[in-house]
């Protein structure tokens, strides 16, 4: 599904990602850790194809087809979806149109006001996008509009972040339910989720996990035994094992 | 809260002071000021099919008596319909009311200062015509009152002064269109406007402008709120003009007066437009919010607002939002504050500036092109919420703005 090769990324003149490669199989979730600053949004920034992450070096393959340079709405159309971790507030741009697009012109999806009861969100459809909105709230919107737009490999950027724990739930059965989790062998959708705290792998099952940390990727494993290292030993002694 | 100014400029100097900040000048003796006498249409249908479709993109539905409580047309000097449709709702020329009623003689020039400017002065004294609505002692339309002011006469020096009376406890909403006929057109219009809202009476007032690129536009409007009043006054401008120039002064004289001043207006290249809405709070409890929303393709706008606060436990808010989508366009958002005494409440928020990069993106990346989210945006920025608005009058609106917004991108 996604093949990123020896990717470097700056933003202004920051170089943030140097050479960082991954693989995320057709049906497959991986989970990405890493600190704060480590540039974990940097690399789905940058793989969504937002203007302000320059790619400097390296290559982004999706389904076989090199997406380095494409533009971001090109790259939506073909399937990529995104969940901010702060989206922007559209005042005047209410969530029902927002979704409406989302749906664009699929014919066989679940009608707006089904997504929006699923996502508890239908009274939030004739609010303006994100104005107001609480951090739960932040992410049900998000995961409404991915929902809608139903992409076979999804990003979530901190998807468990300031979110409660009522809501949690909610958005663990929804992750579930965009990178279809009830299918085993005829799934095809595919998801890279970012996360400091790890708290959504206690409601979404990842297949592998990795670290990035200053940069680059570091430690492969199968998420839990990541997750344990890294609560044992802290990032810190990821970074301690890299010397 | 925001700063709070001191300030004893009277009304009628801060009135003044606000005309002769215009920059675009007239030039009265340029126009002519009489029009022939255009015959009464018993049946507005007759009228021709292109003076009917500029009035409807102005929301004026010709000949509609099932969904308007009222229909007034005026075409250059001419009252050429003027019907009601409800009882307890009038509909009629104000020279003609005038007559009727002289009892009309203490609302006439009452809210307005005839002595205010040149085109006040001028209005004072030259022939006029205009609607007068009047609601009775508690009726509630049932639906819009609709009027159109039109302009056929090329270089007319259109002279309009209007009065709509509610009376206590009335509501009553109103649709007018000002428009000239679809050819290229530099005359003038001035309109003066007197609106007096009762003790627990309500006006919903949906103006929608759409001039053309020579005309020269001056309204004049007062109002006054009493007890318990409700004024909403929602005014559209997406059209090109060459100027244009208005800023209408509520007054809040009875408590729990509300006022709101919603403003939509976009600048074309060669418009210049200098629009703002005055209100003065002058008894306990009384609310004022006034919203504009300001789109610059080229043209210079002048977004002004000015609240005064003058009793205490008094409120309002005032909000300039400026989006410039052409490197040659202007934007001067002027908000201004005065709190006169201890305990009001004023604040305003202003900004200009361009649609941000990052809402474009956050909408490309759910599939949408740039230009789609461009649109998208612009579209949502026009659509102001106005609360309480009757759904009818707010379906006007979105069409106006949807008729305009291709023009405008």
């Amino acid at each position: 599904m996604l093949e990123v090769e020896n990717l470097s990324v700056k933003v202004g003149q920051k170089q943030i990602l140097e050479n960082v490669s991954f693989t995320v199989d057709i049906g497959e979730t991986l989970v990405l850790f890493g600190p704060n600053g480590g540039g974990k949004t940097t690399l789905l920034m940058a793989l969504m194809g937002f203007p302000r992450y320059q790619v400097t070096g390296g290559r982004i393959i999706y389904k076989g087809e090199d997406i380095t340079h494409m533009p971001v709405d090109e790259r939506s159309k073909k399937g990529i979806g995104i969940l901010f971790q702060r989206p922007p507030v559209v005042r005047g741009v209410k969530m029902r149109d927002m979704v409406k697009a989302c749906i664009g012109e699929k014919k066989e999806c679940p009608s707006l006001e089904e997504l929006a009861q699923k996502s508890n969100m239908t009274d939030f459809l004739d609010r303006d996008v994100n104005y107001g909105f609480s951090g739960g709230e932040v992410k049900r919107s998000e995961l409404l509009q991915l929902l809608a737009q139903d992409p076979d490999l999804v990003l979530l950027d901190e998807p468990d972040s300031g979110v409660d724990l009522v809501n949690i739930v909610l958005v663990g059965n929804m992750i579930n339910e965009l990178l279809h989790k009830d299918k085993i062998r005829s799934r095809t959708s595919s998801g890279l989720i970012i996360t400091h705290t790890g708290h959504i792998l206690d409601y979404v099952e990842a297949d592998r996990a990795c670290i990035l940390l200053n940069g680059g990727i570091w430690c492969r494993g199968t998420p839990r035994e990541i997750l344990n290292s890294i609560k044992a030993n802290g990032y810190e002694g990821c970074a301690a094992c890299q010397k | 809260m925001s700063k709070v100014t001191k300030n004893n400029k009277s009304d009628k100097e801060i009135k003044q002071s606000a005309v002769s900040a215009s920059p675009t000048s007239i030039d009265l003796n340029s126009y002519v000021h009489e029009a022939e006498e255009l015959p009464y249409q018993k049946d507005p249908t007759t009228l021709s099919p292109a003076a009917k479709k500029r009035m409807s993109d102005v929301g004026v539905v010709v000949g509609d008596t099932t969904t308007r409580a009222g229909t007034y047309i005026q075409v250059d000097q001419s009252v050429v319909h003027s019907k009601a449709e409800q009882d307890g709702v009038e509909v009629m020329g104000t020279n003609m009311a005038l007559e009727a009623y002289p009892w009309l003689k203490d609302y006439w020039w009452k809210l307005v200062n005839p002595e205010a400017d040149e085109f006040t002065r001028h209005s004072n004294t030259h022939p006029f015509k205009g609607y007068y609505i009047h609601v009775a002692a508690g009726v509630k339309a049932t639906y819009p009152v609709q009027s159109c002011l039109y302009i056929a006469k090329h270089g007319l020096a259109q002279n309009v002064h209007n009065l709509v009376i509610v009376e206590e406890g009335a509501e009553l909403n109103i649709i007018t269109g000002c428009t000239v006929a679809p050819t290229e057109d530099d005359s003038l219009h001035i309109g003066v406007s007197e609106f007096y809202i009762k003790k627990g009476g309500k006006l919903s007032f949906t103006m929608i402008h759409n001039w053309a690129p020579k005309m020269a536009v001056r309204p004049r409007t007062g109002v006054i709120i009493e007890e318990d009043g409700v004024f909403l006054s929602n005014y559209i401008c997406l059209k090109p003009v060459h100027t244009l120039q208005m800023y209408p002064a509520a007054k809040c004289v009875g408590k729990n007066a509300l006022v709101r001043f919603n403003s939509v207006l976009v600048a074309t290249p060669g418009s210049h437009l200098d629009v703002g809405s005055r209100v003065l709070l002058q008894a306990e409890k009384t609310r004022a919010e006034i919203v504009a929303r300001t789109i610059s393709t080229g043209g210079t706008i002048i977004s002004r607002g000015f609240l005064s606060g003058q009793v205490p436990d008094c409120k309002g808010h005032l909000e300039c939002r400026g989006l410039i989508l052409n490197e040659t366009g202007t934007i001067h958002a002027i908000p201004e504050l005065e709190g006169t005494v201890a305990g009001v409440d004023l604040s305003h928020e202003a900004a200009v500036g361009k649609i941000a990069e990052e809402e474009i993106e956050y909408l490309m990346a759910r599939g949408l092109s740039r230009d789609q989210a461009v649109s998208t945006i612009v579209r949502g920025f026009l659509s102001v919420d106005i609360e309480g608005l009757p759904p009818d009058l707010a379906a006007q609106i979105q069409r106006a703005t949807d008729l305009s917004q291709q023009d405008a991108m």
